[in-house]
């Protein structure tokens, strides 16, 4: 064999692998895959007692790959293999109409509803909090312990209190969801913005004075183009606790729609296989709602020709 | 505040009209008193009692660090005409950027009094009555040059087209036209800083002080800028305080240069250059520019302490 023989299969292999499709996506494939490899073990030796016990229960001879194949296939497995999740996620995706209370498109829906408005009103309190503590050492003296209090309490524990006071003053349903969820995700936005407000170049803070601009133009012309970054990093980490928050909501009040109430519901029945369905569906929705985040960063970063 | 301007015009001699809220310029119907910046070169040269534009009296500021008391000004004494180009030279911690700062009432005298335009440092801050110039360009990244140059105007309320005339006018006048759609960060140092220096004269402040501006700079750079300074004071007729690290510098703008030591900080010479006021960069090759360049040096050298 020459050298020459062995050069054109090197050569080629080179090539495909600089693909730039290639480049990109071979790194993220490559783990996605492992992943799954991962999880198929896992499915087959957690599930393989149960099928095993199945099989004894009835009499039944059974072989290896008997037992292999139910550990794909059992109807309430310990862990479901991805394949069965995702079977179950396209068929209460698209089997149902989006309206019908099977369909995970109208708990996805439910639950994103009480996201978006807690993380509305998450984002104004958050922001209002942190202008309040940047503009007075009182405030900040006084505020700060408690904002770092409130998030010492387990939401868990806070849930069904938040729930029963606000029922009493007769509010139910969407509201008091939204509100656990803003109680979760203000924190991170009021620190990322406190830190932001007081982010401009001390040069920058003494030419306002020069100007003698007042506090608002300070606060309009300085402070808020300076804390832009660090609003939408803390934006970004305060919209999955939204929606964390609101799916815990969706827990102790013994909802009846959102993905909440479809976890809870799996796991009164042992329906693992809905769970994880549900967990998929969670799990997408965080990561278009960060990716929305993302784009409205690319926009506005952009409009402020921040360097590329 | 009427008191103020009393104390302050009596030096002016007689013939002045003594208004107390001030926004036009003074009426001077006697007497050869030279009184807004526009000021031309023959008026100057016949202005003897000359109005001060600085008047600074036996002002002291000591810091109380961790370290015990610093005293960064010790017993100054200084007084500036109208239209002078004034250099600050000494070594790191004599208290020339701490002179201009508690010009600009960015900080406060421990004791002492300070006049600038007549009126206190404060008052002449509030009512917009100098320009100041960092060692950085401290532009606003997230502002085009043109915005940049419109930012104090917009604080100071001037209307839309003369924002945009001034910003026009003042980019032509430190050679940026073509810049106004750029980012900062598309420019060189050197052209922020002249950014930074124009933005200073958007709103015509009578004064105009500058901190080191050209430290950052290479020599030939600075020798350009320099040069463009001194048209740019000419044109104007603009006080000009400047502080600086370098003699040749120190000696080529000035009309005045004060020399300043460390611990405390202090004035121990006030030399003055008359060179005309239209110089080109080769009378520092002059016997006359070496020989102050020399007496600055002895000065320096006198207030050094050589034990760090």
């Amino acid at each position: 064999m020459t050298s020459s023989a062995l050069a054109f299969p090197v050569s080629r292999a080179v090539a495909w692998r600089q693909h730039p499709v290639v480049e990109r996506y071979a790194p993220i494939a490559t783990i996605v895959l492992v992943l799954i490899g991962i999880w198929y073990i896992a499915a087959v030796l957690m599930n393989l007692s149960l099928v095993r016990d199945g099989f004894e229960r009835e009499e039944t001879p059974y072989t290896v790959s008997d037992l292999l194949e139910g550990t794909m296939s059992a109807e309430r497995p310990l862990l479901p293999a991805p394949h069965q999740v995702i079977a179950a996620f396209v068929d209460s995706v698209f089997g149902y109409a989006p309206t019908a209370p099977r369909s995970l498109v109208y708990h996805s829906a439910v639950t994103l509803s009480a996201t978006l408005l807690g993380f509305v009103l998450g984002a104004l309190l958050g922001i209002g909090l942190a202008l309040m503590i940047v503009h007075s050492r009182v405030l900040e003296k006084s505020l700060l312990p408690w904002i770092i209090c409130s998030q010492m309490v387990p939401i868990l524990a806070l849930a069904p209190i938040f729930i029963v006071v606000l029922g009493a003053m007769g509010l139910q349903g969407l509201l008091p969801k939204s509100i656990i969820s803003a109680y979760l995700c203000f924190f991170p936005i009021t620190i990322g913005m406190v830190k932001g407000f007081t982010s401009p170049d001390p040069m920058q803070l003494d030419l306002m004075r020069t100007w003698s601009a007042t506090p608002r133009q300070v606060l309009s012309k300085l402070r808020w183009p300076s804390a832009v970054p660090f609003l939408f990093a803390s934006l970004k980490v305060a919209i999955t606790i939204s929606l964390i928050g609101a799916i815990v909501a969706e827990l102790p009040t013994g909802a009846e729609a959102g993905i909440g109430a479809r976890l809870l519901a799996g796991s009164y029945y042992g329906q693992t296989i809905q769970i994880w369905a549900a967990l998929l569906a969670s799990a997408i929705l965080a990561s278009g709602l960060i990716g929305l985040v993302s784009l409205a960063e690319c926009g506005v970063v952009r409009q402020m020709g921040t360097r590329p | 505040m009427a008191g103020q301007f009393l104390k302050a015009l009596k030096l002016d001699g007689p013939g002045v009209t003594l208004r107390a809220n001030e926004q036009e310029p003074l009426v001077a119907p006697i007497g050869p008193v030279a009184m807004k910046g526009t000021t031309d070169a023959s008026t100057e040269l016949i202005s003897s009692p000359q109005r001060l534009a600085v008047d600074v009296r036996n002002v002291s500021l000591t810091f109380e660090t961790a370290d015990g008391k610093v005293d960064a000004l010790s017993n100054v004494s200084l007084q500036i005409g109208d239209g002078e180009f004034v250099s600050f030279i000494g070594p790191s911690g004599c208290g020339k950027t701490t002179m201009l700062r508690v010009i600009a009432d960015l900080q406060q005298p421990t004791s002492g009094t300070l006049l600038v335009n007549g009126m206190s440092a404060e008052q002449a801050r509030l009512e917009r009555r100098y320009g100041y110039v960092f060692q950085a360009p401290a532009l606003f990244p997230w502002r085009t040059i043109e915005k940049n140059i419109k930012l104090p105007l917009e604080i100071m309320g001037f209307s839309d087209s003369e924002q945009r005339q001034r910003a026009a006018r003042y980019l032509a006048l430190v050679n940026l036209t073509g810049f106004e759609r750029k980012f900062p960060w598309q420019l060189s140092g050197g052209m922020q800083q002249r950014v930074s220096i124009a933005r200073a004269l958007s709103f015509d402040p009578e004064l105009l002080l500058m901190d080191e501006p050209f430290g950052a700079l290479d020599e030939i750079v600075r020798d350009h800028l320099n040069e463009q300074l001194l048209q740019l004071w000419d044109k104007t007729g603009k006080t000009v305080l400047f502080v600086t690290h370098s003699i040749p510098e120190a000696v080529f703008l000035s009309t005045k240069i004060v020399v300043m030591s460390p611990r405390p900080g202090r004035i121990i010479d006030i030399i003055d250059c008359n060179f005309p006021r239209t110089r080109t960069l080769e009378i520092r090759e002059t016997p006359e520019f070496l020989k102050i360049a020399q007496r600055v040096r002895v000065g320096l050298r006198a207030g050094h302490s050589y034990d760090e």
